[in-house]
């Protein structure tokens, strides 16, 4: 079965996000001084073959541990959809 | 003492540009022997010391470090630096280092969010080291960073466990030795430039020490550190005991 998982990693709360503060800065330069907080990310795509969406979610989550992100300072969190083959 | 030369391996990535400035000191400054290690080989041609240079591997791409450290000539350089053997990271040699977990932490974006290129100072925090005993106690060093994620980051365990066995090697400070002000270029943790590994082989460093090691340069204190992990081989070769990173502090 084909699956698409869509990873969103971030940056953790407790590290400061410098280019998420220079962005909130110029949206408030704006106007928009509605704006609490902004915080980066990354957004990641990966297409690939697993025999069940369990065993996807598996492989996905070591990609995340072992490469995408960096524990120390980075969260991640991911959606899996079955493509149609 | 032994007239064996050091034989230096430098792993060249795609995108690292440091590598030969890291060569030319081995070779033509110390007059040691010296070799490129390309990041798809799979040997370390029995070299005595690894240095992983300075540039941008892999573009950077994903994190400063993170793809290098999936290349085959690092699967080799884990397996040398678990064995004991010499291991010095620069600069993204560091950022490198952390992500094959080697040592602990990661080097986060400069606070300031600018590529910051300049003469810093440090501070020598342990000569104990394979690295660093030639170098005095608390003494200040003249030498250049060149980097845009240099900022140390751990979380305070590990911090703790560092500064408890002395392993911050290197720290930023003012000309005259001191903290605060702008001596620290980065935002870096507790004023980290460099660091060890528990066992005292691998150092990671975001100075560049192969920068101000030629004196047709104008700086030299660098240079100390090359000698040392020379002098360092030079007594393994004669079969005495390898110098650590444990002993007192300062």
């Amino acid at each position: 079965m084909k699956f698409l998982s869509r990873v969103t990693i971030t940056l953790r709360k407790s590290i400061l996000d410098p280019q998420g503060k220079a962005v909130h800065h110029a949206v408030e330069s704006l106007g928009m001084k509605q704006v609490r907080d902004v915080r980066m990310g990354k957004y990641v795509e990966v297409r690939f073959e697993a025999p069940s969406e369990s065993e996807a979610r598996s492989a996905t989550e070591e990609m995340c541990r072992k490469l995408l992100a960096n524990p120390v300072m980075e969260d991640f969190r991911f959606e899996i959809e079955k493509m149609e083959s | 003492m032994t007239d064996r030369k050091v034989k230096f391996g430098v792993v060249v990535f795609p995108g690292s540009n440091c590598d030969h400035d890291a060569y030319y000191v081995c070779k033509k400054v110390l007059n040691q022997n010296a070799v490129f290690l390309w990041h798809k080989d799979a040997g370390l041609k029995d070299v005595d010391v690894v240095i992983l240079p300075g540039g941008f591997s892999y573009g950077d791409y994903l994190r400063c470090g993170a793809i290098a450290r999936c290349s085959p000539i690092m699967q080799e350089v884990i397996r040398f630096a678990n064995e004991g053997g010499t291991v010095l990271g620069i600069c993204n040699g560091f950022q490198v280092l952390v992500e094959a977990g080697l040592l602990p932490g990661v080097l986060l974006r400069n606070a300031s969010l600018k590529f910051v290129c300049k003469f810093v100072h440090l501070r020598v925090e342990n000569r104990t080291t394979r690295f660093t005993h030639l170098y005095k106690d608390n003494e200040v060093l003249a030498i250049p960073i060149a980097h845009g994620d240099g900022n140390y980051f751990t979380d305070q365990e590990t911090l703790a466990e560092l500064e408890e066995n002395n392993r911050i090697v290197f720290r930023y400070c003012d000309a005259s030795g001191g903290d605060g002000g702008d001596a620290n270029p980065n935002g870096s943790l507790a004023n980290i430039a460099g660091i060890v590994n528990a066992e005292g082989n691998v150092l990671g460093m975001m100075p560049h020490p192969e920068r101000a090691s030629d004196p047709v340069l104008g700086y030299t204190d660098g240079r100390r550190l090359f000698a040392g992990i020379i002098e360092s081989a030079w007594s393994r070769f004669a079969g005495s005991i390898p110098i650590s990173a444990s002993g007192g502090r300062r």
